[in-house]
């Protein structure tokens, strides 16, 4: 056998299994979004209709929320931790990083019991107000659900990336005079920014398309998975279902293919 | 020493031409015969063709069609690589890193089914020809650099070749090694007796090791001949320049001398000619008294550098002429002195094409 | 003075985050041993939820390894040739496919799931199998497979290896098993490593394509949390966890490892 048919060989089964179960789906779907009594206005509902429409700008503005709070927060912790040696440093690394194939359900049920109705936070201020505070089953809570779930991811590519800054910029930008604050302005920061638009590329899109954790906070939570999870299986609406998952799926890739054209491989290397 | 390995095909590439996707042309067409048991040499700047060539040799590249290429005579044009019995030298080595040293060097004969025994005696007797005794069991990352060159060389004659490709084998190393193991590889081409051909873009290497060189330029042969030829007699002023230092000198000729600025000079073989490119090497050149002299100069420039100097003299030609000499003599910059030029050591070259 | 006041700020900062992350994870792996969790530890230990559990989704466990192997099975046999195949053959068109196995990374599993029930789930059989949930598990791991190995033979120059042992005169099938498959062993792991792992974990797209009968693990949960008592919810969770922390620990060990060399 030749070396090429050799190769076409080695392609053929993730050919057929991509061809078979992903884009047959793919298109299946793409066809089903059109068939519903609205045709191929249904693709535009996502924007056009109020009730999506504003289902779509909360599951945006929850994303972005997300994105922005989980990069402040893990920029500091990851620098933090990549500069200074420590005892104790390793188990904080460990603990900060574990979280990060918790599945959405798990990652729903640790905000329950965080802020749920037997939560640690509403235990804790019952005892000092007197108020039971719970926020678990509402945008709040899921919000903190997509903090524990994005900090890990976006930490660690923080940390890779401030490994591999060459510590000669910062000294040659203190030669010249800048101050600790000018280092990190003018050098630290544009220089991890291929790093924050690839873990921030990676935290919007997961938040925009996560389904475990607002399904097991639930309730009264209005964002685009839950929708389309409603839409599909209580009210049997495959072409609405069908036309919001494919919006929705551009959405994120779009996201993601920006961000990595401009930064380069890191978002797949991170995906 | 007798090593049972006194063979080697002789070589034909026919009209051998490389043209990629994208319409880049990598080789023009392109003939080529190599003798049973001879050492050519392909020599050229990067992007010469060069490697591809030798691509196209191993197997590795198909030609564009209508080339060719026989091994004895038989055409192995449409053969991949594993099928024509060719052992090959990488430039990165591409030893095996999960395999160690003597597996690596018995892979070969592994795949061509010899038994057990013969190829651990196989084995021994080529660690001992390219003197790796003691490394059988080591990994490959355990290796330097120069270890892993003789273990690539080792396992790519462990097959017996038809024909040993090396492209650029002694690139990766520093260049005290690389002139150390390059005296190596000669010993053993020889001993092989081997047909091999040998990419390199350095000239020293081609000049020691070739028995014949092949200059490449843009994807075409330039000069074939051997070391002595191409260097003494290059074909054009590309290969002149190309191999060793060179004086290009541009000038008119009258009654059988070159007419230059600072004086006549006797040359051969000039007679239908009225203005000729002419090179002279360095190293040609001597340094005489200056009254008397057919050529004269002042010495713009003086580069010592231990074993020998290099003068270079103004106001003796169109451009200054670099000048080789022995380190006894010294003269100083601005000191007016006398060239001698053989006349059997002007070669005279064709007019630039293009 | 002022930049240990910045370290300490600092150090602060990132134990309360690490609090935030390893509380919760801490009250649930407690709640599942504690006899009343309202009542708190002093109510006692106990295994019994641990037990109930086992007792009532023992079948999912046993699924979600089922799948979780299956599916790196088949990234197996299909990833490692074909990641071979798009390093070695390169230009547009390997791209382009690297691409598209890629999507699945990106479109959320809901629209994945959603594909796949209005493809196939007429076929009552096949809809109704473990098989089902394993092909979306497929598809939504072989990326990660496949990257994984190509990182490994962009790194060991796969491409030289495999011409050195064409040169040596073995057959395409020969070097594939020789040098290309040994070579990548590295690749392999961390990219099996991070198959099972996700598998195990697989939510948004399991949901939509599980039957009662095909449930696995994180259907279990769900399921746990939302009918049974918190105890119960939280010794699942705990058994989860048990199962997933030495694969997290294994993958950034080899990770580590894998950043050294």
């Amino acid at each position: 056998m030749s070396h090429r048919s050799f190769v076409w060989l080695c392609l053929l089964p993730l050919s057929i299994s991509t061809a078979a179960f992903f884009l047959l789906p793919m298109a299946k779907l793409l066809i089903t979004g059109s068939e519903g009594p609205k045709g191929f206005s249904e693709y535009l509902s996502i924007v056009v209709e109020p009730r999506y429409r504003m289902t779509l700008i909360n599951t945006v503005v929850l994303a972005a929320a997300t994105t922005v709070t989980t990069l402040v927060v893990a920029t500091i912790t990851g620098m933090f931790l990549q500069r200074h040696r420590f005892p104790g440093r390793s188990l904080l690394i460990a603990i900060l990083t574990f979280p990060l194939a918790f599945p959405g359900v798990v990652v729903g049920f640790m905000i329950i019991l965080l802020a749920g109705r037997q939560g640690l936070i509403g235990e804790v201020t019952s005892r000092l107000s007197g108020d039971k505070l719970v926020f678990a089953y509402s945008i709040h809570g899921l919000f903190l659900g997509y903090l524990y779930f994005s900090i890990p991811r976006v930490i660690l590519t923080i940390m890779a990336a401030a490994q591999k800054l060459d510590p000669g910029l910062e000294e040659a930008a203190r030669s010249l005079g800048a101050g600790p604050w000018a280092v990190q302005r003018d050098v630290v920061l544009p220089a991890l920014m291929p790093a924050f638009v690839a873990a921030g590329a990676i935290a919007f899109a997961t938040a925009m398309g996560a389904f475990g954790t607002a399904f097991t906070l639930a309730t009264n939570i209005d964002v685009l998975p839950m929708l389309i999870y409603t839409e599909f299986t209580l009210a049997g609406n495959l072409a609405t279902s069908a036309a919001l998952s494919i919006g929705l799926g551009v959405i994120t890739w779009m996201i993601l293919a920006l961000a990595r054209s401009f930064s380069g491989n890191a978002v797949a290397a991170a995906g | 020493m007798k090593t049972g390995l006194e063979h080697g095909v002789s070589l034909r590439v026919e009209g051998c031409a490389k043209t990629y996707a994208d319409g880049t042309r990598a080789l023009e067409p392109t003939t080529l015969d190599v003798a049973s048991g001879e050492t050519l040499v392909l020599l050229g700047p990067s992007g010469c063709g060069k490697t591809t060539l030798l691509r196209i040799i191993a197997g590795l590249e198909t030609p564009d069609s209508g080339g060719r290429v026989l091994f004895d005579g038989k055409d192995l044009t449409s053969s991949p690589i594993e099928r024509r019995n060719v052992g090959m030298v990488f430039q990165s080595y591409a030893l095996f890193p999960n395999m160690t040293v003597a597996e690596n060097i018995a892979y070969g004969l592994k795949i061509r089914g010899v038994a057990k025994p013969e190829r651990a005696a196989r084995v021994a007797e080529l660690v001992q020809l390219t003197n790796i005794s003691g490394l059988e069991d080591r990994r490959i990352d355990q290796l330097s650099g120069g270890q892993r060159q003789r273990v690539a060389l080792a396992r790519a004659v462990a097959i017996r070749p038809s024909v040993l490709l090396l492209d650029e084998p002694l690139t990766a190393l520093d260049a005290a090694l690389r002139e150390r193991l390059r005296s190596e590889l000669n010993r053993l081409l020889r001993t092989l007796g081997i047909t091999a051909i040998y990419v390199t873009h350095d000239q020293a290497e081609a000049m020691e090791l070739g028995d014949k060189v092949v200059v490449m330029r843009k994807g075409a042969i330039a000069q074939v001949g051997s070391p002595r030829d191409i260097y003494f007699k290059p074909a054009d002023r590309f290969v002149a320049e190309f191999i060793g230092a060179a004086n290009i000198i541009e000038a008119p000729i009258e009654d059988g001398r070159l007419m230059l600025a600072g004086g006549r000079q006797p040359v051969n073989g000039s007679e239908d000619l009225t203005t000729a490119v002419a090179m002279v090497r360095p190293e040609t050149i001597r340094i005489v008294r200056s009254d008397g002299a057919a050529l004269n100069g002042v010495v713009e420039s003086v580069r010592f550098s231990g074993d020998r100097q290099r003068i270079v003299v103004r106001d003796v030609s169109d451009k200054p002429l670099v000048v080789d000499t022995a380190n006894t003599i010294e003269v100083a910059v601005g000191e007016r002195i006398g060239l001698a030029i053989a006349p059997e050591a002007i070669r005279f070259l064709p007019p630039d094409r293009r | 003075m002022r930049d240990r006041m910045i370290f300490a700020a600092q150090l602060l900062f990132t134990m309360l985050v690490a609090a935030f992350l390893v509380v919760p994870a801490g009250l649930s792996m407690t709640a599942g041993i504690t006899v009343n969790y309202f009542r708190g530890i002093q109510s006692g230990l106990t295994l019994q939820w641990v037990v109930q559990v086992w007792e009532l989704y023992a079948s999912t466990i046993l699924l979600s390894f089922v799948i979780a192997f299956g599916t790196l099975a088949v990234t197996l046999l299909a990833g490692v040739p074909a990641a071979y195949a798009l390093y070695i053959r390169g230009g547009r068109l390997s791209r382009g496919v690297e691409e598209i196995i890629t999507l699945p990374v990106a479109i959320p599993g809901l629209a994945l799931a959603l594909g796949l029930l209005l493809t196939y789930g007429g076929f009552g059989d096949f809809r109704r199998s473990w098989l089902f949930i394993l092909v979306g598990h497929v598809i939504f791991t072989m990326p990660f497979m496949v990257r994984s190995v190509m990182a490994v033979f962009a790194n060991v120059d796969v491409k030289t290896l495999d011409e050195g042992a064409a040169s040596l005169g073995a057959s395409p099938w020969r070097r594939f098993r020789d040098v290309i498959v040994p070579n990548a062993s590295p690749g392999i792991l961390a990219g099996s490593l991070m198959v099972v792992t996700l598998s195990l974990g697989e939510f948004n797209l399991t949901w939509m394509l599980h039957t009662p009968l095909t449930k696995t693990l994180p259907i279990g949960l769900a399921d746990s949390y939302a009918s049974m008592r918190l105890e119960v919810a939280s010794a699942y969770t705990l058994i989860f966890f048990i199962m997933i922390i030495p694969l997290l620990v294994a993958m950034q060990w080899f990770g580590g490892r894998g950043g050294v060399r």
